[in-house]
């Protein structure tokens, strides 16, 4: 890069301008951390990385490129695509140009897409591949307002009609044409009129329920959340993260997006998403964000591993994590431990806890999150207990994230943590949970009805979760506030505490409990496919597909064995005792979102699944023994077809409730 | 600036060019006649290949396909008849001259080394463009080193376009049918071959992996300028892929023509849904 180029992007960062929006902090960043990595992706198999200001100098050409193809302040830009630099660079070139980027999932099918894309009256929309363009294009005169589409990689669409379709490199060089003939001022300019309370993105929810609201977001909400998540954690710009999940998703805006300009740390891109965990393992982040599936699915290939290990390394393996299972937490949480118990730990730092971080590219981890669920007390001490400074906290989309964190030091497995920097909770009387903090949501775009269902007007957001703050002031969630039910006999039913409880087994993928105005609760149970795969293949047990894996006698007796542990577990719980599972089925059908019965974060949509399993449920409680059942399944191509299974249904036994109450003593006298 | 890897469009092909302009003819077989013992395989089949296209050949059971490919690749020798590749006219071709002229091709039953990476399987591709000799080769630094860092870029590139690099280093063996399949299009493609022959390419796959492999045939068509020949037994992929058919029927040629011509022909008509023979 020449010293010219630097000119007016860089006296601007002199002038010590309030640093309220992110192309600022780019062209501060540009010259602060010149030489610091911002960005690396892996291409053709090699790590390329860009500094702070060669990524202003490609953000620049882009955004020039973008203004000269005609986009201005306030229009609507949807990114669509996966985790690569160029599309995290066009959040930057839009802001700059005053627009307003919406990220959108990448993997949903062109009707869910076309109602996003029109909600927000998109203008523009900037694609990864062919792919994507086909999915736009597919739509047609639905995009009423879409002018033009830009793409990063041109395979497959040399042939395609290019009057409205651009390549990324043909915009940048639009850009730099422009930056070499007129110079950079106007655009510098053009960043300086943005201010924190502009809308900086909006984030599509997913939505459990009905239609995706666009939740906008303003810089001041995603800054100040940022900044106190870096306060918070003591990140700066070393650190290193991996951006591995969806754009569209808050998370990944707030952890690969605001909080990389705001440190000035390196985010790293995958080479494709098949190959994130090894390329997780090359860069070993120091700061990594993942939903506790993530782990869970780790810990899995783990296990599965030692299984197939030599006698003397599963020795080793089980006799060091016993060990860490021990001491590993305290020594993390600095407490007192015995020397002799420090030096084996020490020694099994050596020998097994460092390869096996060093296996999951853990190894350089500072601080590491989990979200979005509960995650089971057994994964979540594993890693803890390797010394892993993995936390939990408790964020939305309509908080930019952050509502609750676990400090350091104050770890449980099942909290969720204190009230984040700047954020006030307040549990309401029917126990839903609410906030306010600076990160707090504008609104719901074009949608004040629901704006106003879920905002007051003095700030307080309802999460619509249900929860309670313990006796340390961690804040316990345990559903969602309009799940929790109650079975006819009157006992509590909180379907999501009880599907994570038969979650925590490695051998169930997912489950949906049902209960509520019911007799007694019953639930749906998808194996995982990984675990029992590797489980029959180790008992020769032969099986053609998931369905005939699904309906295996010794299959339905592992699961059985699971759901009674659970039972057990509910029994000791005074809340819970009552909602003790009596019946279970294991589904023919792995649960998918392309068939709409999970969201795009892979969260259960249980009315969704009520309704097109309705003859299930039936006959959950009818007390039939198996019940025929056909589905319509959809192919990742759109395409429909169906699968029929007999599903054989289980009963289980209730155990009496082992805990002992004020009550319950005196109603026995 | 950063050291940015060319994109594959970018990337000049090491072969020289072909010197046959598109449309023109790329391979002619003439009046090829070919038997083993008594028993007749190919009788007197005609057809050409032009450049740029993408050239089906289909037909029953024991209809010749596979001996028409090997005729072309020259693995079997004909009794008759003569082959023009690259405006060169032969009676017979042979192995390593086809491999060295541009013609690269896919096995109906997969042959990659199983215990290889999908890398080195692919690296393997580009044995016909390496110009460094055993001396070199067995040396390693210097020159060979150098050039065998272009050849691995071009590789990459080619894992990249199939999408296959979380199996980079993955044992073939260790792989589903399918990935084995776009692995052995990879090495194809490795050779960068003028004429790209494909026996089967979607046997035994499911429609999503038929779509995939449909997807990145037309591409290479597309991309590198390759022109392809293929034998497929799902007459949708047929029908939808090439730009023209050829039908053999027990050695002979039946029809020849765009997909609906030969979608219209009476003889294939009878040959793919059977014939009485009282009249």
């Amino acid at each position: 890069m020449n010293a010219q180029t630097r000119t007016a992007a860089a006296k601007a960062s002199g002038d010590g301008a309030a640093m309220d929006t992110f192309p600022k902090f780019l062209l501060s960043n540009a010259v602060k951390l010149a030489d610091r990595p911002a960005m690396r992706h892996k291409d053709l198999g090699i790590w390329q990385s860009w500094t702070w200001s060669q990524l202003l100098f490609e953000i620049r050409a882009f955004s020039m490129g973008l203004a000269a193809l005609g986009v201005k302040r306030g229009d609507k830009v949807a990114i669509i695509g996966q985790n690569r630099p160029r599309l995290y660079w066009a959040f930057c070139a839009v802001q700059a140009l005053g627009g307003v980027p919406i990220p959108v999932y990448a993997d949903s099918v062109a009707e869910e897409m076309v109602y996003v894309l029109n909600h927000a009256e998109v203008k523009f929309a900037i694609c990864q591949d062919q792919e994507q363009v086909d999915k736009v294009l597919s739509m047609g005169k639905q995009l009423k307002k879409l002018k033009k589409i830009v793409y990063d990689e041109i395979r497959g669409l040399r042939d395609y009609d290019h009057a409205n379709l651009h390549a990324i490199d043909g915009v940048e060089a639009l850009g730099e044409a422009d930056f070499e003939a007129n110079g950079d001022k106007a655009w510098v300019e053009g960043i300086n009129k943005g201010k924190g309370g502009d809308i900086a993105v909006m984030l599509y929810t997913s939505g459990t329920t009905g239609r995706p609201k666009g939740v906008m977001l303003s810089f001041d909400n995603l800054r100040i959340s940022a900044e106190n998540g870096n306060a918070f954690d003591g990140l700066d710009q070393t650190e290193e993260t991996l951006a591995y999940l969806p754009l569209a998703w808050v998370g990944d805006h707030i952890f690969s997006y605001a909080q990389h300009y705001t440190a000035g740390y390196c985010v790293c891109c995958p080479e494709s998403p098949e190959t994130a965990d090894a390329d997780r393992r090359e860069i070993a982040p120091t700061y990594f964000f993942a939903p506790p599936r993530v782990f869970e699915n780790l810990l899995t290939a783990v296990i599965v591993r030692m299984e197939d290990a030599g006698n003397l390394k599963k020795k080793m393996f089980h006799s060091f994590m016993d060990h860490a299972r021990k001491v590993g937490e305290r020594i993390l949480n600095g407490e007192p431990v015995g020397t002799w118990d420090r030096f084996k730990y020490f020694l099994g730092e050596y020998l097994v806890y460092g390869p096996l971080k060093n296996r999951m590219g853990f190894t350089r981890m500072k601080v590491g999150y989990t979200a979005g669920e509960a995650i089971g007390p057994e994964i979540f001490s594993f890693y803890r207990s390797l010394g892993l400074n993995l936390k939990q906290l408790y964020g939305q989309t309509e908080a930019s994230v952050y509502i609750t964190a676990q400090p350091d030091g104050e770890i449980r497995a099942d909290t969720v943590g204190k009230p984040s920097p700047d954020v006030e909770i307040r549990i309401a009387d029917n126990g839903e949970v609410l906030y306010r903090s600076p990160g707090v949501f504008v609104g719901y775009y074009k949608n004040d009805e629901a704006t106003k269902e879920t905002k007051t007007k003095d700030g307080w957001v309802h999460t619509g979760d249900a929860g309670f703050f313990d006796k340390e002031g961690h804040l316990k969630i345990i559903d969602r506030a309009k799940d929790v039910g109650k079975l006819k006999n009157g006992s509590l039913f909180a379907p999501k505490y009880i599907e994570n409880k038969l979650k925590f087994f490695p051998n169930i993928k997912e489950a949906v409990a049902f209960g509520d105005g019911r007799d007694y609760c019953a639930v749906f149970v998808n194996i995982d496919l990984t675990s029992i795969g590797s489980w029959a293949e180790r008992n020769n047990i032969a099986y053609a597909s998931y369905q005939e894996l699904a309906q295996h006698p010794e299959v339905y007796k592992t699961i059985e064995s699971h759901v009674d542990q659970v039972n057990r577990d509910l029994a000791s719980e005074e809340l819970m005792a009552g909602s003790q599972i009596r019946r279970f089925l294991v589904l023919h059908k792995e649960l998918d979102a392309d068939d709409g019965e999970l969201t795009r974060t892979q969260k259960v949509r249980r009315s969704f699944i009520a309704e097109r399993y309705s003859p299930l449920i039936d006959a959950l409680y009818d007390g039939s023994k198996e019940k025929h059942i056909e589905t319509e399944v959809v192919f990742e191509d759109g395409r429909k077809g169906r699968i029929a299974a007999t599903v054989e249904i289980r009963d289980m036994k209730e155990h009496p409730p082992s805990f002992v109450a004020e009550g319950m003593k005196e109603a026995a006298e | 600036m950063n050291v940015h890897l060319k994109p594959i469009h970018e990337i000049r092909m090491t072969r020289p060019d072909d010197g046959i302009a598109p449309g023109k003819p790329l391979l002619v077989v003439d009046n090829i006649s070919l038997a083993f013992g008594g028993v007749k395989a190919i009788t007197n089949i005609s057809f050409d290949i032009l450049k740029g296209e993408i050239r089906a050949i289909i037909g029953p059971n024991g209809a010749g396909k596979t001996s028409m490919l090997n005729v072309i690749n020259g693995f079997y020798h004909p009794q008759e008849g003569t082959i023009t590749f690259r405006g060169e006219k032969r009676s017979r071709m042979r192995p390593h001259v086809a491999a060295h002229q541009g013609i690269a091709r896919t096995f109906q039953n997969i042959a990659l080394f199983k215990g290889m990476s999908v890398l080195d399987n692919i690296m393997t591709g580009r044995i016909t463009l390496q110009n460094r000799n055993l001396f070199w080769q067995a040396l390693w630094r210097g020159p060979a080193e150098q050039e065998e860092l272009e050849h691995r870029e071009a590789v990459e590139h080619i894992i990249d376009f199939l999408e296959i690099e979380h199996i980079r280093k993955t044992p073939v063996g260790r792989l589903p049918y399918g990935l084995q399949k776009r692995v052995e299009l990879g090495r194809a493609l490795a050779a960068e071959p003028s004429l790209l022959l494909l026996d089967e390419p979607m046997a035994g796959m499911n429609l999503e992996e038929k779509e995939d492999m449909s997807r990145f045939i037309l591409d290479v068509n597309q991309q590198f300028g390759t022109t392809i020949a293929l034998i497929e037994h799902d007459m949708g992929v047929v029908m939808d892929l090439s730009d023209r058919v050829v039908v053999l029927d027990y050695g002979r040629k039946i029809g020849d023509g765009t997909p609906d011509e030969v979608r219209n022909n009476q003889d294939v008509i009878d040959a793919y849904l059977g014939v009485s023979h009282d009249e």
